[in-house]
């Protein structure tokens, strides 16, 4: 084990990934220079153009600000042999290859009868909560879980981003990765060896009997935070990360829900047919009979995400919001007796 | 360019399979026979074959919604593609492509795509595969005048020309986009914006002659073969029939002048007299040519006919390489 923190351990999966299969690319902008730190991997940010030195121009591909080119482009390699890792830095340009992604990599394995693979990753940081405006904010990953033939991982830790990476790399199926870029610097123990962690496995991180909370992203840490001040407050949370939208571990939310008979959802996304609204359909339908109180959702309003460090924070999910959602839940069951 | 004689024969073979193919589907659409969209290709068939022709059988290809010419092309067969057609499991995506989104991995062809442009972008990235793994396969982009405007063409050109790789970019300017002349739409001369992405583009004046198609698209996938890089090649062409089957716009865009003018140049009749002139074959042997591939395409359509629809659970199948989820 050692200390890696979320952005390190990025590097590290990808390292490791480049260093067992030599199909294993990786293209986007800048990649060379490693101007986002990735492309070294280690225990943070690595020395400056680290792949580079190790791979070579070959498997490290500067790509042009091309994100349609590069996406179509990655996803046809896949289809002819090699593993594509696509960095396209700011989760607000997957809109750009929108056509490539739902049209192409998301559809190409179905329309033609299984004759194509798809083994291509999309890493992508969601930069928001940095005061980077509108523009470069977007936490777009419920509008990718519409598109089915897509996975998508949203981890929340370096020990998840490492091991859900690896295994997204070698499976052959497309991947959308959401890295939180306000999570960059978080820091854990990680195991510095090769282990993978399959996808639609959810991970508990407290076991808790009088509310579920499920936390997205950076909403695991909110959700952590809310549980630990409950707790103080007698209320015993149960924390459970998805760790992948998809596939999405419903049963491990559904088997929760089953004891604790409440649920809340902390997800940074919009409110509007988000991962939460999605989550909070799944439990509606299938453990009505469970819920002894409303299922409250924690998102971010729908409202564009605005410059000034005055108005944006508040608008994102954080504990404050998640204990007055649990309080929320919990009074309806004490109307109800 | 110095051609084998079966060459010159398996040219016309082929040109002729997309005609009486799409003939054949042409008829099926009034019959009732196929559901939902064909576009044939009757009319292009010289653009066609001498662009497919010019690559080796390894090397790879992506097309559009005008998509049955381009696996055939290749050398594709024509039973699976037929059974796409009407939705059979046998069908070469087993049914769940259809006419738009033909593909055929065994000959290279690495789809066709609905969406106009989209596909480009995925065979560039085959020229990459090519270019990293080394393997000498050349890729090749079939697309339109119409898509000739998309920005994700430049975008593959540009990232084609700084990597170098292996790619022809083969435009079917058949001078409409469905009711829309090219002229209309289009700026200056298309195998002219090469120049910007410095790469060789080559506009083939007379795209009804499978020969100077087959001169100009051999040229490029040499060049791209040798590591020397990508190219543009135009070939200006024309479709017989409307811009897909059954369709009946209330206006006459396209000039009946002209349409019949272009109709005199048939490219299967004009190769085959060429082909006569130069004494590489005569009438009964054509004429046998001819019957059989009649032949290949009624056996085609009855392996469509007799074929099984797929069952209701293929509509879950193939998403993912492993199902989960719903998976009926
Ligand atoms: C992105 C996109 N826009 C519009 C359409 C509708 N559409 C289908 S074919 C076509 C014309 C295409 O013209 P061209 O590229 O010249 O090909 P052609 O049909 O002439 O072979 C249009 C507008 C589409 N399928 N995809
Ligand atoms: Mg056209």
């Amino acid at each position: 084990m050692t200390v890696m923190s979320y952005l390190g351990a990025i590097g590290a999966a990808q390292r490791e990934a480049m260093e067992a299969d030599p199909r294993v690319i990786i293209m986007g902008e800048d990649v060379e220079a490693n101007v986002y730190g990735t492309m070294g991997g280690g225990k943070s940010r690595a020395d400056k153009g680290d792949f580079l030195q190790m791979f070579g121009a070959r498997r490290i591909r500067n790509t042009p600000i091309s994100e349609e080119a590069m996406v179509g482009a990655a996803a046809g390699a896949a289809m002819t042999g090699l593993r594509p890792i696509v960095d396209l830095s700011y989760s607000s340009f997957l809109y750009m290859a929108m056509d490539q992604l739902v049209n192409q990599v998301a559809k190409n394995r179905y329309m033609f009868g299984g004759q194509a693979s798809l083994p291509v990753v999309f890493r992508s940081a969601m930069f928001f909560g940095l005061n980077t405006g509108a523009h470069h904010s977007d936490r777009p990953y419920p509008m990718f879980m519409n598109v089915p033939g897509l996975k998508i991982m949203v981890p929340a830790t370096p020990s998840d981003a490492k091991g859900l990476l690896r295994t997204a790399v070698d499976m052959d199926d497309p991947v959308l990765s959401f890295e939180a870029c306000i999570l960059w610097g978080l820091k854990e123990e990680v195991d510095e060896g090769e282990y993978r962690i399959p996808f639609g496995v959810a991970r508990t991180h407290r076991h808790g009997n009088d509310v579920t909370i499920v936390g997205i992203s950076t909403g695991v840490h909110a959700a952590l935070q809310a549980a630990q001040k409950l707790e103080a407050e007698g209320i015993s949370a149960e924390v459970i990360d998805p760790r992948t939208m998809v596939p999405l571990d419903s049963d491990a939310i559904l088997n929760s829900v089953a004891r604790t008979g409440r649920l809340v959802i902390v997800d940074p996304a919009h409110t509007t047919c988000g991962a939460a609204a999605e989550i909070s359909a799944i439990v509606a339908e299938k453990a009505f009979d469970c819920l002894r109180g409303p299922i409250m959702r924690v998102t971010t309003p729908d409202t564009q995400i605005p410059f000034s460090p005055a108005i944006e924070k508040q608008l994102y999910p954080d504990a404050a919001k998640t204990i007055a959602a649990v309080k929320r839940t919990m009074e309806a069951r004490t109307r109800a007796a | 360019m110095t051609r084998p004689n079966d060459l010159l024969l398996e040219m016309q073979k082929r040109m002729l399979r997309i005609r009486f193919f799409d003939e054949r589907a042409s008829k099926m659409v009034k019959r009732g026979e196929i559901p939902g969209t064909v576009h044939t290709s009757i009319g292009q068939e010289a653009q066609v074959v001498g662009a497919c022709m010019a690559l080796a059988e390894g090397d790879y290809m992506t097309g559009n919604h005008r998509s049955h010419g381009h696996p055939i092309g290749k050398g594709a067969a024509l039973g699976p593609l037929m059974a796409e057609l009407t939705g059979k499991a046998t069908g070469v995506c087993g049914g769940k492509g259809g006419s738009m989104h033909l593909a055929d991995f065994k000959v290279g062809s690495l789809g066709e795509s609905g969406i106009v442009g989209s596909s480009i972008p995925i065979a560039t990235g085959a020229a990459l595969s090519s270019k990293v793994l080394g393997t000498g396969r050349v890729s090749l982009a079939f697309f339109g005048d119409g898509a000739a405007n998309q920005g994700c063409l430049y975008e593959a050109m540009n990232l084609s020309s700084v990597w170098d790789l292996p790619i022809v970019f083969l435009c079917e300017n058949n001078q409409y986009a469905l009711s829309t002349p090219a002229h209309t739409v289009t700026a200056g001369v298309i195998a002219e914006r090469a120049a910007g992405f410095a790469m060789p583009g080559v506009r083939v004046e007379d795209g009804q002659d499978v020969l100077k198609v087959h001169d100009a698209v051999k040229t490029a996938v040499d060049r791209a073969r040798a590591g020397q890089g990508p190219s543009l090649v135009e070939v200006i062409t024309y479709r017989f029939n409307e811009h897909s089957e059954g369709l009946k716009l209330g206006t006459d865009y396209r000039n009946p002048a002209e349409r019949e003018a272009w109709m005199k140049r048939d490219p299967i009749k004009m190769f085959r007299a060429h082909l006569i002139d130069k004494g590489i074959a005569d009438a009964v042997v054509l004429d046998a040519l001819e019957a059989e591939v009649a032949a290949e395409v009624e056996a085609a359509y009855q392996f469509a006919e007799e074929s099984d629809y797929p069952a209701a659970s293929v509509a879950f199948k193939d998403l993912y390489t492993e199902p989960f989820g719903v998976t009926q």
